[in-house]
């Protein structure tokens, strides 16, 4: 998957999980303040990032994420890791 | 010092309508809510294809994803409803509910059934694909009762009173218990029941339920000689019980009196009902009205349309009650609405007595020879003026209710 790819996928999941308007996701859009995401919805795009890349994802590097470009670094971080 | 207890709202969703207007006509127009279900063709092992599913409703834009998240239909259902009570009650949006002055009863057999597979598949297979922060939160069998409180922002008690068939009546009884000794002044009370093939298997293997799957609407048939047992029913039904003086001083309209409330257990057998604790349970809720036999003008009977529960309720009803007493059963309407059953068949006793005029047993036709003399309402009804009606659900384990209601003039 390129970083296109990756982020095409991480804003479906975004609409598709958390009822969210495309419009609004942007890379620099912020989880909690312009997305209205809470804690329990961080547990729940984490456990859908798991899904996307069969990586366990650990508590610390969920930790520094506050945009969707952070959590798109985590993806790719993942990927990378993995192969 | 004890408090008098007064019923502010009412409201619910239900098989036959979603407000009184509407189930009222059905029910005088004998409608039957029962359904043969298509999607339960491929379930071999089952035999009974009858339920009686809740009518399409529609859910306001307020309810959005952040506020359902944590929702399961039976959430959803018992948060509908006690948002129509609470319009009902003028008290929605109104500082009494966030204050502390407002706790929650609430019940349902169980939480959602579609999280159980989830933690199911995990428990058999190691994974946890299905599973998310929520999935305990739809599954846990306080799920109504604490999404109620979220929704509203109600910070006073809770009790849950997950009780299977007596989940509703339960949560009327522990509420009127509450205001009356002070330790609330509103108390929303209401039981739910979301439909999922569970609850009818566990009948079917009892040989409880009811096949006439090619006559949905003929079944049951409570009290009936021909009655084969019970079809499951789905809703959720929601009072808004509130102490007497507060409901005055702020002018609201009353609909009726919580007066009496008796709660006991059979101890005997898990799924036998006992006659003589039934009696007994009617007793102890005359007793908490201070009322004899003969000012009950009317019983709503649990009358689910088994033969031991119908016969053992019936001579425990004629005991205390005499032969002379109007009964009926609502669940010749709505089958056997579960933990729903309790509230929804409170709410429409009290919209009868406030119509003077009371539903019959629909497909009453040939009184089984086993059940206790009574005056089983048939055909159209009766119309009757009473100042008092009580209201008895039993559950599953042996729990007894007998609730007691008071007209308001």
């Amino acid at each position: 998957m390129d970083n296109q790819e990756i982020y095409q996928t991480l804003k479906n999941t975004l609409v598709e999980q958390f009822d969210l308007d495309p419009g609004k996701i942007t890379p620099q859009a912020r989880l909690s303040e312009d997305l209205d995401l809470d804690s329990i919805d961080a547990v729940d795009l984490i456990l859908k990032l798991q899904e996307m890349t069969g990586c366990k994802v650990s508590p610390d590097q969920f930790k520094e994420v506050h945009t969707v470009a952070d959590v798109q670094a985590v993806i790719e971080q993942m990927l990378s890791v993995k192969h | 010092m004890q408090r008098r207890v007064v019923i502010t709202g009412m409201g619910g969703l239900t098989a036959l309508g979603h407000d009184w207007k509407t189930i009222g006509s059905n029910l005088r127009a004998r409608r039957s809510g029962v359904k043969y279900m298509q999607e339960w063709a491929g379930f071999s092992d089952i035999n009974t294809r009858l339920a009686a599913p809740v009518s399409a409703y529609e859910l306001p834009q307020h309810y959005t994803r952040k506020t359902m998240r944590s929702m399961g239909p039976v959430a959803v259902m018992s948060t509908r409803a006690t948002e129509l009570a609470l319009q009902d009650a003028g008290l929605l949006g109104k500082p009494v509910l966030t204050s502390g002055a407002t706790g929650i009863a609430y019940g349902a057999c169980a939480g959602s059934a579609e999280p159980v597979i989830a933690f199911g598949h995990m428990a058999k297979t190691g994974s946890l694909r299905g599973v998310t922060s929520n999935t305990y939160m739809q599954m846990m069998s306080h799920t109504g009762a604490v999404n109620i409180s979220l929704f509203f922002g109600i910070t006073g008690r809770i009790i849950p009173s997950s009780s299977a068939c007596t989940s509703g009546s339960q949560a009327i009884g522990f509420a009127y218990e509450t205001i009356k000794y002070g330790k609330q002044t509103v108390m929303i009370a209401g039981g739910a029941e979301e439909l999922s093939l569970g609850p009818s298997a566990v009948f079917d293997t009892l040989f409880a339920a009811s096949t006439r799957n090619d006559a949905p609407e003929t079944t049951p048939r409570p009290f009936d000689r021909d009655r084969d047992g019970l079809v499951v029913g789905e809703g959720a039904a929601t009072l808004i019980l509130e102490d007497m003086d507060s409901a005055r001083q702020r002018g609201a309209a009353i609909y009726a009196e919580v007066v009496g409330f008796g709660c006991n257990a059979d101890g005997s057998h898990i799924t036998q009902p006992r006659t003589s604790t039934m009696a007994k349970v009617m007793q102890l809720a005359l007793e908490d009205a201070a009322l004899s036999s003969q000012a009950i003008g009317y019983v709503n009977a649990h009358g689910t349309g088994t033969e031991l529960g119908d016969v053992a309720e019936s001579i425990a009803t004629q005991e205390v009650l005499g032969k002379r007493m109007p009964i009926s059963s609502l669940k010749s309407y709505f089958g056997h609405t579960l933990g729903a059953c309790g509230s929804l068949e409170a709410w429409l006793t009290i919209e009868m007595m406030r119509d003077n005029w009371f539903a019959p047993t629909i497909n009453l036709d040939n009184l089984d020879s086993e059940c206790a003399e009574l005056d089983y309402l048939t055909g159209g009804g009766r119309e009757l003026e009473v100042e008092h009606v009580m209201s008895n659900n039993f559950a599953f384990g042996g729990i007894n209710t007998s609730l007691i209601f008071r007209r308001w003039n």
